[in-house]
């Protein structure tokens, strides 16, 4: 194909702007249903949340709710934000900062039966750091 | 006192850094002898930025209590690496190498650059004085290193442990002068856009700073995604955060620009494409800076949220970009249009590497900064993650390996000549790969496949550049290019073959029993007590055997009494076709241990591609100075 020198850079910015609007259009259809929301246990109390549908559920964990299964790699625990409870369940090594009484941040979806089903478990990484999400969810320390 | 001498050092930095500006768009910087006083200011102001982060050095590494930062992120009984290495390993000592960089780039354009004129070289160490004027602000007034604490503690409350590994010696630095480097293709973009040089003698100037940033920035995001795999314990070796995102979104740019800046020096090509290019990808370098030091997004990496530096770092964020692009905007129809060519070209090849590599950039951007928007907009939380980047961002970087097959070989201007026989050998690569993993494995996932295929594809199509030409007469740069795009495919490889064949179990296991994982045997044979110099630990010994040799791996749990914080620190081993890798968790009331173990046939591929990506980098940047200095001896000669 010729294209004529003088048409050459109205080609290129006609290419470089649907490169870009492509790019957005792609993100925010990627964006539709694959970006995980941040919940927390009053939310799924008030049934604000779909079943099945990835998400992050942001709060504390109960103290003496820490449980094993007899499996020995099933631990299921409670999570609280001080106004509603979420049983989760997660299969796996928790990471290095998990605690009972501790804050944690946990990924996966709700079953239909009101379980969290965690994939990963994110816990706080040091001691100044907090997720910004949960800081704002103001739980109670 | 020390301290006191840093920050007195920094001080008068940022007062030379506001000199030099001025000097450059202020008094008669249209003189010559201006430019060599400006040289001299700018090499002052980047020498004591040095002693300033050497002050800091100094008082981390005698562990001065008195130092507000020491005794929050130190702690005397620290084995010594990790005291130097500590100095960056916090916010106030991490923007102080950052700016420390910056400077001294500066300083080294003021001594090294004679390409340039010397209108457009004041004006690019004027922009470049702009640049480290309003991170000096941000550091005395926001972020005080030398900030005393009174009384003077005991001790310190110690280094994150995550942070304490020999990576972190290497990983930020490396990333930083990655990062900081490219503000010297900004400034040259600014100083060309200021002065109506838009020419090729920018873009060699350009040159060398953008190789030999993106060579940094490709070994410090290999390092730290290696880092990260072995460091965190779950076995991925990217992991979508805000923090990789932003090293990765300045990588992409300065992959773009590379691209693009050598149709400029070689063909007076994409002039206008360039200098944007060269803006974006320092603003991408800020916005990551941004996006990691506001600590406003949720990451591994941050380490104190603190609003009022949130706000002063996109303050600065707003200036330099916002006036960049203005400048671009005013300046933009000045630009005469460059060199044509026609559609199927080498030109038009590394239009579409740019057009995609945006794309690209496009995506991860607005999936990085989607969750603040969105909290903005409607207050929704959410996070974005691998699920988005994986589906939307990599197919797009198959599409640019596919396209990596053929455009290295086309020719500039115009290529007539059929494409298919120099396509073939790739093609048929990556039609036999493709064919072999639907009879060998047809369970795998469709992303996978394809990258095992175009990776295959792309190992011989990526050195038939050199095909047909004298080895020894070709240019480092050619062999530079082949080199890095091999890299490319190696990399692919061993991504595409963690996610496609990676075996994973999890159990829990009573010392002298028996896992497997892979091809593997892995014996549990017992747990002990071992003590380092700051830390104790429980550490498993497991006896791996797959047919008749056998390695012992020792994960460990560790406990840092100082802060106090337990760590896992996985074990793994490598051999020529991949990685085991094994970590130790808890144990149950009945005396099991928790194990989790990986077997990854052949993940060090991709390391061993960023590795050689970098290494073809760095080849190319050897062989532009040789030629230069080849060239302007013989100038010289010929002037005599």
């Amino acid at each position: 194909m010729k294209v004529k020198p003088k048409h050459q850079r109205l080609v290129l910015v006609v290419l470089a702007a649907t490169a870009m609007i492509g790019a957005v259009l792609l993100a925010m259809w990627g964006l539709q249903d694959r970006a995980a929301y941040f919940v927390t246990p009053s939310d799924i109390a008030a049934k604000k949340v779909p079943a099945d549908k990835s998400m992050r559920l942001g709060g504390m964990v109960v103290k003496g709710s820490l449980k094993r299964d007899p499996d020995g790699i099933t631990i299921r625990f409670t999570v609280t934000d001080g106004k509603a409870e979420t049983p989760v369940v997660f299969r796996g090594i928790t990471p290095d900062l998990f605690k009972e009484g501790s804050g944690v941040v946990a990924e996966g979806r709700l079953d239909p039966n009101g379980l969290f089903v965690a994939d990963n478990i994110l816990a706080k990484h040091d001691e100044r750091y907090m997720p910004p999400q949960m800081a704002n969810e103001a739980v109670p320390r | 006192m020390i301290a006191e001498a840093g920050l007195a050092a920094l001080w008068l930095a940022a007062a030379l850094a506001g000199l030099q500006l001025a000097l450059a768009f202020g008094l008669g910087g249209e003189k010559g002898r201006s430019v060599s006083t400006i040289r001299g200011v700018a090499l002052a102001q980047g020498l004591l930025t040095l002693l300033a982060f050497g002050a800091l050095i100094s008082v981390f590494l005698n562990s001065d209590m008195s130092v507000l930062l020491v005794a929050e992120n130190s702690h005397s009984e620290k084995p010594w690496l990790y005291k130097f290495a500590g100095a960056w390993g916090n916010h106030e000592g991490s923007m102080l190498l950052w700016v420390a960089v910056l400077a001294l780039s500066g300083a080294v354009v003021a001594l090294f650059e004679r390409r340039l004129d010397d209108r457009t070289l004041g004006a690019t160490l004027g922009a470049q004085a702009a640049l480290a004027l309003g991170f000096f602000a941000f550091l005395l007034f926001a972020s005080n290193p030398f900030e005393r604490l009174d009384p003077a503690p005991i001790d310190g409350r110690g280094l994150n442990p995550l942070l304490q590994d020999p990576g972190l010696a290497f990983h930020p630095p490396t990333l930083y002068l990655g990062y900081v480097g490219l503000s010297v293709a900004f400034s040259l973009a600014v100083g060309g856009l200021i002065r109506g040089n838009f020419g090729s003698a920018i873009a060699r100037a350009m040159r060398p700073w953008v190789l030999a940033a993106w060579v940094l920035l490709t070994l410090g995001i290999t390092a730290g995604s290696y880092w990260a795999y072995y460091e965190l314990g779950w076995g991925g070796w990217w992991f979508w955060d805000p923090v990789e995102n932003a090293s990765l979104m300045p990588w992409l740019a300065a992959t773009a620009l590379l691209h693009s800046v050598n149709v400029l020096a070689a063909r007076d090509g994409l002039r206008a494409w360039t200098m944007m290019l060269a803006l974006i990808a320092f603003s991408m370098s800020m916005v990551g800076t941004f996006l990691v030091r506001s600590g406003i997004l949720t990451s591994v990496h941050s380490f104190a949220v603190d609003p009022t530096r949130g706000t002063f770092i996109l303050a600065l964020l707003a200036i330099y970009i916002g006036g960049a692009l203005i400048l671009f905007a005013l300046r933009i129809a000045h630009v005469k249009e460059g060199a044509p060519f026609e559609l199927v070209s080498r030109e038009g090849g590394l239009v579409a590497n740019n057009l995609i590599l945006s794309v690209i950039l496009g995506i991860v951007f607005v999936g990085t900064l989607y969750p603040l928007i969105a909290e903005a907009l409607s207050g929704e939380k959410l996070s974005v993650g691998p699920p988005y980047f994986d589906s939307v961002a990599s197919p797009m970087a198959l599409v640019l390996a596919a396209l990596m097959m053929i455009a290295p070989q086309l020719k500039w201007r115009r290529d007539a000549a059929p494409i298919l026989p120099r396509l073939a050998p790739g093609l048929l690569v990556a039609v036999a790969a493709l064919a072999a993993t639907f009879i060998l494995t047809p369970n795998i996932g469709m992303l996978p496949r394809l990258g095992l295929a175009i990776g295959a594809g792309l190992l011989p199509a990526s050195l038939l550049p050199l095909f047909g030409r004298s080895l020894r007469r070709t240019p480092l740069s050619i062999w530079g290019m082949a080199i890095a795009h091999l890299g490319v495919a190696v990399a692919i490889l061993g991504m595409a073959s963690d996610s496609a064949f990676t075996e994973e179990k999890l159990a829990a296991a009573r010392p002298g029993e028996t896992v497997s994982v892979g091809p593997w045997l892995v014996e549990f044979r017992q747990v002990m007590p071992v003590a380092g110099p700051n830390w104790t630990a429980l550490e498993a010994e497991l006896r791996a055997s797959k047919g008749s040799g056998a390695v012992v791996l020792n994960p460990q749990s560790r406990y840092f009494p100082s802060p106090p914080t337990t760590t896992n620190e996985a074990a793994i081993d490598t051999s020529w076709n991949g990685q085991l890798y094994a970590v130790l968790g808890e144990r149950d009331e009945q005396g099991r241990w928790q194990l989790r173990l990986w077997w990854k046939p052949f993940v060090t591929l991709i390391w061993l591609g960023g590795i050689l990506i970098a290494l073809g980098g760095a080849i190319a940047l050897v062989g532009r100075m040789v030629r230069e200095r080849r060239q302007r001896i013989r100038g010289e000669e010929a002037f005599l």
